[in-house]
């Protein structure tokens, strides 16, 4: 085929010798049968007082109960409103435009409602400006239903009313005298809530408000202010971009707010031959450097000399060229060459958590003159003042704070000096804290207030200078909560209702918008003046220095301690709001594939070094050794190690968000809490670390769902050969020989079926574009919600048993290894490959994503094996699984190429093993109730969302209309805002997916078994052009 | 011996008697008396050359729609105004000829009145004349009908069902006397003729002194009934078995009783409400939708009794009160039937629900009733015929497959299908398609 490129998800899979990985390939359920020896040894027999007699006439006797039990069908009673709302009807969906704005996921959202109940979370096509992790976004309508939310107002532990609890907070604010009341809150950007606060200060004078970022974007938000005088972060639009260089940022993730991988993706699928180029200088591999054409793997240090080399080349400002090896100058050169041919197309970033780091990317930009980064329209989704939240701690111990109010932020939890706010904490008379949940700060307060979800509340957003928009409720109030907001007017003796100062304060600065209108898009755009908070800390913290002083001063400290630590944040926790959250917990880690953990990666080499390993048992479950982590006085025990591919020598990475304990259900209390790691703010840390004994246990995708050690599974080439070659060249459709003679793979000729015209009618296609997808997983949520998916717990996910439809696979291989490198590789002897595929694609592996789903293949081999015939093909090409004729012999499973069918091994609703949403009448509300909750012992797989096409196909019947193309739509395509997943009817002409197929870029997995799969993928290309 | 003969005969003189005794309920003469004469009378006393009957058919026409004689309505209870103004009937011909202008002229009475009901404006009638308005007034004023005759009926009613109670256990006393009769006839019969035999010296045994093979040994030492038996036994327990297993979890005619008893027959029957009137949904969401109360008091404002004959036909055939049903709704609604207004305290209606698919089939009301034009009664039966709802169709999967493979999609006039249509007929070489040819049997499009 295109390439002999070996593909791997597990570096056992490189050990050529493995019986591991043979054993796994060749079986679709990696459990045996219980054998006999086993049956002998979990029953004891002897000791049990059940003789098997007694067991026969109990099995009787409950099956006879059973029987007859059945016979008998409940009465189900329908309660019908007493007056019902005008526009609901039962089963028909609303769908309402709001915003999540949780001070660290800011995005504008419409939330699907049935029966008054919000289901399902999907992206606000109007909204122009987004911040936030797409998996997060989508998962948050389970936090609605979460049983550890707070459901009353609380004094020292124990509920009271919100009369009670408003007269002794007031009591207690207006008997603070002198000393300052201060507010420690979440980025609101919220217009009308710092008027709000504003106002508070007219009844309390001392009031002070800090902001508080848990991950904080203070370097950039102090360097952008130096030099544009705003406290706020400079927006991007990458689908500008033809070159990227990032040296530390993971502009994929959640870096500076996040939410920019939609444009991203939009400069990354080749149009008219051309696309943008990425270089990414990192030291964790992250989901960016995965997408980048070039990633060079460096520590920090290493990236901070990066940086001022490139600084140096483009602005020539700085004359001593500082310390680099000859890799990493040549590839600062290569990078900088790039960013001077690109001109004003090109952008530089850095994740490096440090003013000047910050100050010389602006000025780089600058000196590009770089139309990606828009100084103008600033972003204002985070607005942490480091310094300020120091400052605070220092009064609270030295007990100059009257009253502490915090809202949406977890301080005891999530500051790095977390147990001197403590002790503050306990010298601050008053402390409330409004919270959603008893978390630690919420614990360790006097005052709790319980506070609604976004999904119930009120509120505006300032997205961006000119982008605004308004959060309404979707659901009347599930708990006795209160807005922050509400409060506040209550306690400065305000009557009225926020709702009506968020109407008012609207008014002033929406330019004309009318307030109807705004609500129902969700979002609009009013060009003003900003009014960031100017309060004394923050301005004090911002001393006039120059570039160049701040320059002279960077990099002079260097680190201590043996390894380079950089701190991340998952796609799926963030900076941990969503720990009760078991769809979060359970969403793979694009990268490293584990689920429900946090861990350390650390490259090969120095795992060797340090004799720490993985393990692969024998199911293809994931063991890990532990080490400890120390920085200073500061120790993490116990902390699981992940040998990482592709993580730079003498670097280490670690999650935050994980470790959560208060305030969490038992299941969702995994990982280890890195924040104390997290000093001073910053993501780089100089830390030491220690093998310890112990083993851990993962619960990792990489060896599940092997697809039968089959090769090929994906289709690579470089631009060049895209633009100059024949596609037959590097996108070779399969043959197959019969009689001598070469057919391609989906002539009826070479095929076992006869085939079915399906020419008529709608005939269903997915395309998914291996250049679009950066690998978010938020289509992986979206199915989840869609789909009415259990979660299946750590244990089970270990045991080759999670249940998500739809996978995203991460494949690693050799870095260059197109058609030249091909042919040194045939030279070389073996010795020498196997250096180079082992031990390059292990410093430094290409990574390629693919989403995989069940592929409805027009010749499925599952539909043939079915003894009940549960799975039938329809003429719209979907493959259609019917669960109540499964009776789970599991031959389609085994019989899939792309082990895409998952197998209830248990009942996963309504069972307390289970004890996830799907166990609760309010978790329950959750579920879509167009989809079947599906019981033990039946197969289920991806239905290519058949009850979105039939609501879209009735829709238009009923109008008696054809279907708009844009109208057809699976969760997964409607999640996916970069554009790799597009779906349609093929049998339409003028769609968007007949277009996608016509493309030389098709191609389908593992296309050469002709089981002619509706699912077809988009080549992946690699820009490898140098300047 | 006489006197075991005699003893049947004793119990027979019993039971007549009894039955004598329950006879004579059935005498109970019926009291009812018509008082029609003199509410005549008094009405003309206060109404003066008002003819009642002439102003019935006016007020059911004309005022019905607001104003009810004895209750408050919309407007007022009539009964008693022409008391209530001193008999001033020139101010009440100017009232109800054009009420506004006497408002507007600033008549006191006339204010107070328009205040009290919320500033409601009467219609003018400008048609009537003063007799017409007189004769009105005279129906108005009849006196309230004694609902002593209605607790007459009952009595009457009551009485009627026990006197049938008492005759049917009658006949079936008489009938298991005679059969009980005729047992004892035959034991004494065989037991006379025995002794006659015993007596004459015939003998009863066979000749050979053997005694006769029984019936049940010859049976079974034939191995060609006893197969036949089997074959027959099996082949009938598989049948009824089979029977009863199909049946597990079907509910055709389930008829549970409901919270309240509400006709359709009455409503979609008699009075012709198009289903989708109240259950609206069905034309647009997968649900028929019960009816929210509030749908109900769109005519239940007005309508707070049936009519009497269909009040007295209730209780006769389906032994219901159809007006205290109607409380039902106002208590559940909250509805003060004297203030006419919600007092917000509702109760909701726990309907039983009777159409009950299983969680894993899907079924869409709008594809039905919108998209196919399928009537509801292709479903749900003669609903206009039935007192209380009952699950017409058997609702099982074989039953929803053979009407799709019967119906033909109603692709005409419908923009969607004219591409398919057009493609399909050309292919085919057909006009009509079932829902079975467009799909409508794959698993998939019910099941997911």
């Amino acid at each position: 085929m295109s390439s002999n490129k070996k593909y791997w998800k597990n570096p056992e899979e490189l050990n050529a010798d493995s019986s591991v990985i043979e054993a796994i390939q060749a079986k679709e359920f990696t459990e045996d049968l219980p054998s006999k020896s086993q049956i002998r040894e979990e029953e004891s027999q002897d000791e049990s007082s059940t003789s098997r007699r007694d067991f026969l006439k109990y099995v009787g006797f409950s099956t006879a109960a059973a029987t007859l039990a059945a016979c008998e069908g409940p009465v189900i009673k329908s309660i019908p409103y007493v007056f019902q709302p005008e526009r609901i009807v039962p089963g028909v969906a609303d769908y309402y435009a709001t915003t999540m704005a949780d001070g660290y996921d800011f995005s504008s959202v419409l939330v699907k409602t049935r029966e008054g109940r919000p289901i399902k979370i999907e992206w606000n096509d109007k909204s122009k400006a987004k911040a936030a992790g797409g998996a997060r976004v989508h998962a948050s309508v389970l936090s609605l239903y979460d049983t550890k939310r707070l459901q009353n107002p609380m004094i020292d532990g124990a509920d009271v009313t919100w009369k009670t609890f408003d007269n002794a907070v007031k009591k207690e604010l207006d008997a603070v005298g002198e000393k300052p009341i201060v507010f420690l809150t979440q980025t609101f950007a919220s217009p009308s809530t710092q008027k709000l606060i504003e106002d508070f200060k007219t009844k309390y004078p001392t009031t002070k408000h800090i902001t508080y970022d848990a991950v904080s974007e203070h370097s950039m938000l102090e360097a952008f202010k130096a030099k544009y005088g705003v406290r706020a972060l400079p927006n991007y639009d990458f689908s500008k971009a033809e070159s990227t260089v990032s040296v530390g940022a993971d502009i994929l993730g959640d870096w500076q707010g996040g939410g920019f991988d939609a444009d991203y993706s939009k400069s990354r699928v080749p149009q008219n031959g051309k696309m943008s180029k990425h270089i990414q200088f990192e030291a964790n591999l992250t989901t960016t450097g995965a997408n980048a054409d070039e990633r060079v793997p460096a520590k920090p240090s290493v990236q901070k000399n990066v940086l001022l080399e490139i600084y140096r080349q483009i602005s020539g400002e700085v004359s001593v060229s500082p310390k680099l090896g000859a890799k990493y100058k040549k590839a600062a050169t290569q990078a900088a060459k790039h960013l001077k041919k690109a001109g004003s197309k090109a952008i530089f970033v850095t994740g490096i958590q440090d003013k000047a780091a910050q100050a010389m990317a602006l000025a780089i930009n600058e000196s590009l003159g770089s139309q990606v980064i828009d100084t103008e329209n600033y972003r204002l989704v985070r607005q942490g003042n480091d310094d300020a939240v120091k400052t605070l701690i220092k009064d609270m111990n030295a007990g100059k704070v009257g009253a502490l109010i915090s809202c949406g932020v977890n301080p005891a939890y999530a500051l790095p000096e977390a147990d001197q706010f403590i002790s503050g904490l306990k010298k601050v008379k008053c402390s409330v804290s409004f919270a959603m949940s008893k978390h630690k700060t919420a614990m360790l307060s006097k005052y709790v207030a319980a506070t609604p979800h976004y999904l119930e509340s009120w509120g505006d957003v300032q997205m961006t200078k000119n982008h605004f928009a308004l959060t309404q409720p979707t659901i009347q109030k599930i708990f006795n909560t209160r807005q922050f907001q509400d409060c506040l007017l209550k306690w400065s003796d305000n009557d009225e209702k926020y709702y009506d100062y968020l109407k008012n304060s609207f008014s002033q600065y929406a330019n004309g918008v009318k307030w109807n209108t705004a609500l129902h898009d969700g979002v609009f755009e009013a060009k003003n003046e900003v009014s960031t908070e100017e309060t004394e800390e923050n301005s004090a913290s911002t001393s006039a220095q120059s570039l160049g002083q701040m320059i002279s001063g960077f990099n002079s400290n260097s680190s201590k301690g043996d390894f380079e630590l950089t701190l991340y944040t998952k796609a799926a926790m963030g900076d941990g709001k969503g720990a009760n959250n078991p769809w979060l917990q359970e969403f793979p880690d694009a990268i490293t594939r584990n689920t429900w953990d946090n861990y350390l990666t650390i490259s090969k080499t120095d795992a060797d070094k340090l004799g720490l390993e993985n393990r692969v048992t024998s199911k293809g479950a994931i063991d890990g050794d532990l080490v400890n982590i120390t920085l200073g006085k500061t120790t993490l025990s116990n902390v699981p190690v992940m040998v990482q591919p592709g993580q730079a020598p003498g670097s280490i990475g670690l999650a935050l968000g994980y470790g959560q304990v208060e305030g969490l259900q038992d299941e969702m209390k995994v990982g280890v809490n890195a924040y104390p790691l997290y000093k001073d703010f910053s993501n780089i840390q100089g830390v030491n670390i220690k093998k310890t004994s112990g083993n851990h246990e993962f619960a990792s995708l990489q060896l599940q769902n092997t697809m039968a050690g089959r090769k090929d599974i994906i289709v690579e080439t470089s631009l060049a050969d895209y633009v100059n070659k024949d596609k037959e060249k590097w996108n070779p459709t399969p043959v197959f020989s019969k009689d001598h003679q070469e057919y391609p793979f989906d002539s009826p000729k070479v095929d076992l079926w006869q085939e079915f015209d399906r020419s008529i009618g709608h005939h269903f296609n997915l395309s998914i574009d291996l250049n679009a997808c950066t690998g978010c997983g938020a289509c992986v949520i979206a199915c989840h919600s869609e789909n009415n998916v259990p979660v299946v717990g750590k244990a089970e996910v270990r045991n080759n048993r999670n249940m998500h439809w739809l996978r995203i696979d991460r494949y690693y291989s050799a870095g260059d290894t197109f058609d030249e490198e091909q042919k040194r590789y045939e030279d070389d002897s073996a010795l020498e490959h196997h250096r180079r595929v082992e031990v390059e694609s292990f410093d430094n592996p290409q990574v390629a994503f693919q989403p995989v789903m069940c592929q409805h293949c027009n010749h499925a081999p599952c539909e043939t094996v079915c003894p009940v015939g549960a799975i039938g093909h329809g003429r719209q090409g979907q493959n259609q699984m019917t669960y109540n004729r499964c009776i789970g012999t599991r031959y389609c499973g085994n019989n899939c190429p792309y082990k895409v069918r998952r197998f209830n091994w248990f009942r996963y609703n309504k069972n307390d093993e289970f004890d996830y949403h799907m166990n609760n009448d309010l978790g329950r509300m959750v579920l879509n109730p167009d989809v079947t909750v599906r019981s033990r012992g039946v197969m289920e797989k991806c239905s290519m969302c058949i009850q979105m096409t039939q609501k879209a196909i009735l829709d238009a019947k009923r109008d008696g209309r054809p279907v708009k193309d844009e109208e057809f739509q699976t969760a997964c395509s409607n999640a996916c805002d970069s554009g790799a997943l597009v779906f349609g009817d093929k049998n339409d002409k003028s769609s968007v997916v007949y277009e996608k197929l016509q493309d030389d870029r098709k191609f389908y997995l593992l296309g050469y078994l002709g089981v002619e799969p509706n699912v077809f993928y988009q080549t992946k290309i690699v820009n490898r052009e140098e300047v | 011996m006489k006197k075991v003969i005699l003893r049947p005969s004793l119990f027979a003189l019993f039971f007549i008697l009894f039955s004598i005794c329950a006879y004579s309920q059935d005498a109970k003469t019926d009291s009812t008396a018509t008082a029609s004469a003199e509410n005549t009378e008094a009405a003309s006393s206060v109404v003066p050359g008002g003819d009642p009957a002439k102003g019935e058919k006016l007020f059911k026409s004309l005022c019905a729609a607001c104003h009810k004689p004895y209750e408050r309505a919309v407007g007022p209870a009539l009964h008693g105004v022409v008391n209530k103004y001193d008999g001033d009937f020139e101010w009440l011909y100017a009232w109800i000829k054009n009420s506004q202008k006497l408002i507007k002229s600033g008549d006191s009475r006339a204010v107070a009145i328009y205040e009290e009901y919320n500033q409601t404006a009467m219609n003018a009638f400008p048609q009537l004349s003063n007799q017409d308005i007189d004769n009105i007034l005279a129906y108005v004023e009849q006196p309230k009908p004694e609902p002593k005759v209605a607790v007459a009926d009952n009595a009457a009613v009551g009485g009627q069902a026990q006197g049938n109670q008492i005759s049917t256990d009658l006949i079936l006393a008489i009938l298991s006397f005679v059969l009980l009769l005729l047992v004892v006839i035959l034991y004494l019969v065989n037991k006379t003729l025995n002794r006659f035999a015993e007596v004459n010296g015939v003998q009863l045994k066979s000749e050979d002194g053997q005694p006769r093979k029984p019936l049940w040994k010859a049976y079974a030492e034939n191995g060609f009934l006893v197969l036949v038996t089997a074959v027959i036994f099996l082949l009938g327990t598989a049948w009824f078995g089979y029977g009863y297993l199909m049946q597990v979890g079907v509910d055709q005619g389930y008829e549970p009783i409901q919270p309240i008893h509400y006709s359709h027959r009455i409503h979609a029957g008699e009075n012709k409400i198009d289903c989708k009137y109240c259950h609206s949904s069905a034309r647009v969401s997968k649900h028929s939708g019960i009816p929210s109360l509030n749908v109900c008091m769109n005519c239940h404002k007005q309508i707070a009794e049936v009519a009497p004959e269909t009040q007295a036909k209730g209780k006769e055939e389906f032994n219901v009160d159809y007006n205290a049903e109607i409380v039902k709704l106002y208590e559940a609604v909250g509805w003060d039937k004297t203030t006419q207004s919600y007092t917000g305290e509702t109760k909701p209606v726990k309907w039983v629900r009777l159409h009950n698919l299983p969680d894993l089939a899907y079924f869409n009301h709008s594809q039905h009733v919108t998209v196919g034009q399928i009537e509801c009664q292709t479903c749900h039966g003669p609903v206009e015929e039935m007192e209380v709802m009952y699950q017409h169709a058997p609702l099982t999967m074989g039953w929803c497959i053979n009407c799709h493979r019967e119906t033909n999609v109603k692709v005409k006039d419908n923009g969607y299908y004219t591409k398919i249509h057009e493609e399909l007929s050309k292919k085919y070489n057909v006009e009509e398609f079932t829902a079975a040819d467009m799909g409508g049997i794959e698993c998939g499009k019910c099941h997911y």
